[in-house]
């Protein structure tokens, strides 16, 4: 191999790297506040993704329907929940968040769909649906089992992973899309060349990251979802709403991985069902950090990326192979140094 | 102990459908694939709802029994009847391999460690030449007695629906015995089990090695039902699907597995074959509907529709009272268990910077109460982790009867006839008492997971069962024997505490604030139990906050204050020791 070969392939590990990193740090975000292992991840990614490509195609996505949709199960999930006890502005405010908001984006979709829109309204677009649906399926999904274990929220995940996979097929088709680049134009250095999309895919991670370590670090918000995530009962008990928290944290969710998706679209073509794989890997990564620490995510989604990159130059084959296979020694390592702590269950 | 006849009645059922005139032949192709699926979710069942170890990387147990049998059947044209043992054997073998690397990870390392493993098995299924990469293996011999080849759906029914029931009762028979109770406390954390002598690295292995046994038994069925295989089946997907199987049909129930199995395979078939006349020309909308009614079903019944279903029967009264007169054996004892029993000194704990025990001397002699008392956060409880080997003290040692203990873990300790309770109560609230106070007789049975599922274990079984009876008698719960051991009050589940820890046949009880929560009455008996421990032999250890109740029980008193000893003496002394007294009560007094 020579250098050229080298750089390109870590240079290649690294972009890749960059996506697995946000997806891992989301991962590692819900789980630690609501303890749901979030496989819809991936359809977040490639909602996000084709809702942009779409949009940016002249076509009207379907996700902006399903927002509406599960705005309107939101809103009656509330009406239900509070039935005993309804008064005027709870209606109001669940109508306006759960309804008056989706309609609107939809109505807007709606308009600019038809009219080829610029780069940058594709994305607000996007991001808006994509966080909606977020939100709304954490109330009507998970909200009502944020009770029980985290077993059962894990197969409620999966239940919901093929429900917007499914959905996806439905909405976007079989076929693979690509969007155009967020940012165009190209510039090299040495033997390396940097397009305008990598570079914003670096910019845009490392923005994420160092956000949400001011967001939890500073803010009331963070604080509020931190102290979730070490105990539950005991945020509740100092006057945290820990279903807001929950909210919080799959809104945070959807918006990375709808803004991963946007990222890497441009630079492959995604199918409906390209999400899943794609939301693994940042668990790779998750898991390697420990679901717990968000820079050791970040350092493995690179080594995920780099290693993925390198395998499938030399052994395409068995890309998949290595980068699942790579867990096991970090496990090997977790589990001799694992200290004997009791845990108590239930 | 459970009617077998229910299960008797369910195999009928099951071998005379083929025979019903009109059945359809496809819903015979319908029940393999429950059976097949069954089988698997059976072993998720022991692992994941019982043992409290959840795997997504089952389908790969069911690929590498598949694999197995169908390289062995085509490329070396090996008799079906031979592979199945070797199918068994790599499934269970490759399950030790990732077990030993996988159990030991704790919360959620394990279940996404086993969706690593299963990934990267899949995507080695479908790249190995000799597996034969995505296309698979196909051209699979059927299974055939004599001449009777097993070709259609309906002749291997017989064989999956044997395996099934086969593999139902092995199961239940396993959880109704010694290992059983140590796998079924492992869902309750470590600290209780390994107290009683259970190895749970080891117990967890067990569990692990026993579902991948039924996975690879799937695998070898399906083998032989399709007669060929392709990666597919195997993959993370269908991982996951299994899993899903369990916890809707209720994890910790065997037949919730079957259920399970039913439920998923049937609404599959369903909505696949009925919703495209409902919403025709669209793609996947059975997935759509299937992951919505998964998430619907989760969240009207979380435990699974198996217990959901059975808590509209009647409630079966109590079990049968085991018969007392059957005697255990003694743990063998040390000749010297007079004198001197526990040396405790200069024992040192720090954590971090907090010393919680700082050099702490005291000892415990044969026929003696001692207790521990002090106010809260004194060291107590720490120092009684330290004896039992829970924690590793930082210096200082402890000896039992001359021997030094310093490093043992505690399942020697336990060994050596030292049994404790805990300050938070550590029962399995989902086991009877019986059972409960069984576990630990558990160093004094020697049944293994084998003989327990072939019911070998029924004498050594009887034994145990008698003597934590006679131990829960003692402690005055007779009543109470057959009933769930978290449906008591508080104070009860600490009695039933000490009744587990009598199982162990101990020279010396630790209790734990054995009083708290108990009435007046209740804290009269418990004095007068372990006054009649003393007599009979047994030396106690106790920490205690009720003042009445230690002053008038103890022979000796130890007293702690910030992890460090101020005083020691009879209770006469103790009451006057101005020190003790400025430790309750601040220095004005």
């Amino acid at each position: 191999m020579n250098t050229t070969i080298m750089l390109f392939l870590l240079q290649d590990g690294i972009t890749n790297g960059a996506i697995y990193a946000l997806l891992g740090l989301a991962l590692v975000l819900v789980f630690a506040v609501t303890r749901v292992i979030l496989i819809p991840q991936g359809e977040f990614v490639t909602y996000g993704a084709l809702t942009y490509a779409s949009l940016a195609a002249g076509q009207m996505p379907g996700t902006a329907k399903l927002a509406l949709a599960l705005g309107i199960g939101a809103f009656a999930f509330d009406l239900f929940v509070a039935r005993k006890a309804l008064h005027g502005r709870l209606v109001v405010r669940s109508f306006i968040t759960n309804i008056v908001l989706p309609a609107i984006v939809l109505a807007l979709t709606i308009y600019f769909a038809a009219q080829k829109p610029p780069v940058a309204v594709c994305i607000a677009l996007s991001l808006l649906i994509v966080a909606m649906i977020g939100l709304y399926l954490y109330r009507v999904a998970f909200q009502p089992l944020a009770h029980t274990s985290v077993l059962v929220l894990l197969i409620a995940s999966v239940g919901v992973h093929l429900a917007l996979q499914g959905l996806g097929l439905l909405f976007f088709g079989a076929e693979g899309q690509r969007g155009p680049a967020v940012l165009s134009g190209a510039f090299t250095a040495g033997a390396l060349r940097f397009t305008g999309q990598s570079i914003t895919v670096y910019a845009i991670t490392i923005a994420f990251i160092v956000g949400l370590r001011l967001f939890f670090g500073l803010t009331l918000y963070g604080k509020a979802l931190r102290a979730t995530a070490v105990n539950r009962l005991g945020a509740r008990l100092a006057g945290i709403r820990t279903t807001l928290s929950g909210q919080i944290a799959f809104l945070l969710a959807s918006v990375i991985g709808a803004l991963s998706g946007i990222m890497i679209v441009p630079i492959t073509t995604l199918y409906y069902d390209s999400g899943f794989l794609i939301g693994l890997k940042g668990f790779v990564a998750a898991i390697i950090g420990g679901l717990v620490s968000y820079p050791l995510t970040a350092v493995a989604a690179l080594v995920v990326g780099i290693v993925e990159a390198f395998s499938s130059f030399y052994a395409s084959n068995y890309k998949e192979v290595i980068v699942f296979m790579l867990l096991i020694p970090v496990l090997l390592l977790r589990s001799l140094a694992a200290p004997a702590v009791e845990e108590e269950k239930d | 102990m459970q009617s077998r006849l229910p299960i008797f009645i369910f195999a009928a059922v099951m071998a005379a459908i083929p025979f019903v005139p009109g059945m359809p032949p496809f819903w015979i192709v319908l029940l393999d694939n429950i059976g097949l699926a069954a089988l698997v979710a059976m072993g998720l069942v022991l692992l994941t709802g019982v043992g409290g170890l959840t795997s997504f990387g089952q389908a790969a147990f069911v690929g590498f029994g598949a694999y197995t049998t169908a390289v062995l059947s085509t490329a070396y044209g090996l008799s079906p009847w031979l592979t199945l043992p070797l199918s068994l054997l790599v499934s269970g073998s490759l399950a030790v391999l990732l077990g030993l690397i996988t159990v030991r990870l704790s919360g959620h390392y394990l279940p996404l460690g086993t969706l690593a493993w299963g990934l990267g098995l899949f995507y080695l299924f479908s790249k190995l030449e000799f597996l034969g990469r995505n296309d698979g293996i196909s051209a699979i011999p059927p299974l055939s007695i004599g001449a009777f080849k097993m070709l259609s759906p309906g002749s291997i029914y017989y064989a999956i629906w044997v395996a099934v029931i086969l593999s139902a009762l092995l199961t239940m028979n396993l959880l109704d015995s010694r290992t059983g109770r140590a796998i079924r406390a492992l869902r309750r954390g470590h600290v209780a089990a390994e107290a009683f002598g259970i190895h749970t690295p080891r117990a967890k292995l067990l569990v692990f090695i026993h579902a991948a046994v039924l996975a690879g038994l799937s695998g070898w069925l399906y083998a032989h039902l399709q007669r060929a295989v392709n990666p597919t089946p195997f993959g993370a997907q269908a991982g996951i699907e299994y899993l899903f199987i369990a916890v809707v049909g209720g994890a910790g129930y065997v037949w919730g597995g079957v259920l399970g199995a039913a439920i998923v395979v049937v609404l599959k078939e369903v909505l696949q074959s009925y919703l495209p006349l409902i919403l025709p020309g669209s793609g996947q909308v059975e997935t759509i509907v299937f992951g919505i009614m998964l998430v619907a079903l989760l969240q009207l019944a979380p435990g699974g529709l198996w217990p959901w279903l059975m808590s509209f029967l009647p409630e079966r009264t109590s079990g049968k009272k085991p018969d007392t007169s059957l005697k255990l054996e003694q743990r063998s004892r040390a000749p010297a268990e007079a004198g001197v029993l526990l040396q405790v000194e200069k024992a040192r704990k720090q954590f971090g910077g907090v010393v919680a025990v700082n050099n702490v001397s005291f000892d415990v002699q044969a026929k003696e109460i001692v207790a521990l008392i002090g106010p809260n956060g004194a060291g107590k409880s720490t120092t009684f982790n330290l004896i039992t080997g829970v924690l590793s003290a930082t210096s200082g040692s402890i000896s039992v009867l001359g021997k030094k203990v310093d490093k043992a873990p505690p399942q020697e300790i336990v060994k050596l006839g030292i049994s404790r309770t805990f300050q938070h109560v550590k029962l399995v609230p989902d086991m009877t008492v019986l059972e409960n106070v069984a576990i630990g007789a558990h160093l004094r049975g020697h049944s293994g997971p084998i003989s327990s599922m072939l019911r070998l274990d029924r004498a050594d079984e009887a034994r145990l069962l008698a003597e934590a009876a006679r131990q829960i008698e003692r402690v005055g719960l007779t009543e109470q024997m057959h009933q769930l051991a978290g449906s008591l009050s508080l104070g009860q589940q600490r009695i039933v505490e000490i009744a587990r820890a009598l199982c162990v046949d101990p020279m010396l009880l630790l209790l734990d604030e054995p009083a708290a929560g108990l009435r007046h009455m209740e804290k009269q008996r418990l004095a007068t139990l372990l006054r009649e421990l003393r007599d009979g032999g047994m030396s106690v250890l106790l920490v205690e906050h009720d003042m009445g109740f230690v002053m008038n029980l103890a022979d000796r008193i130890v007293v702690l204050d910030f992890g460090t000893k101020i005083a020691e003496g009879t209770p006469a002394t103790i009451k006057t020791n101005p020190e003790v007294i400025k430790a309750y009560l601040g220095v004005a007094a």
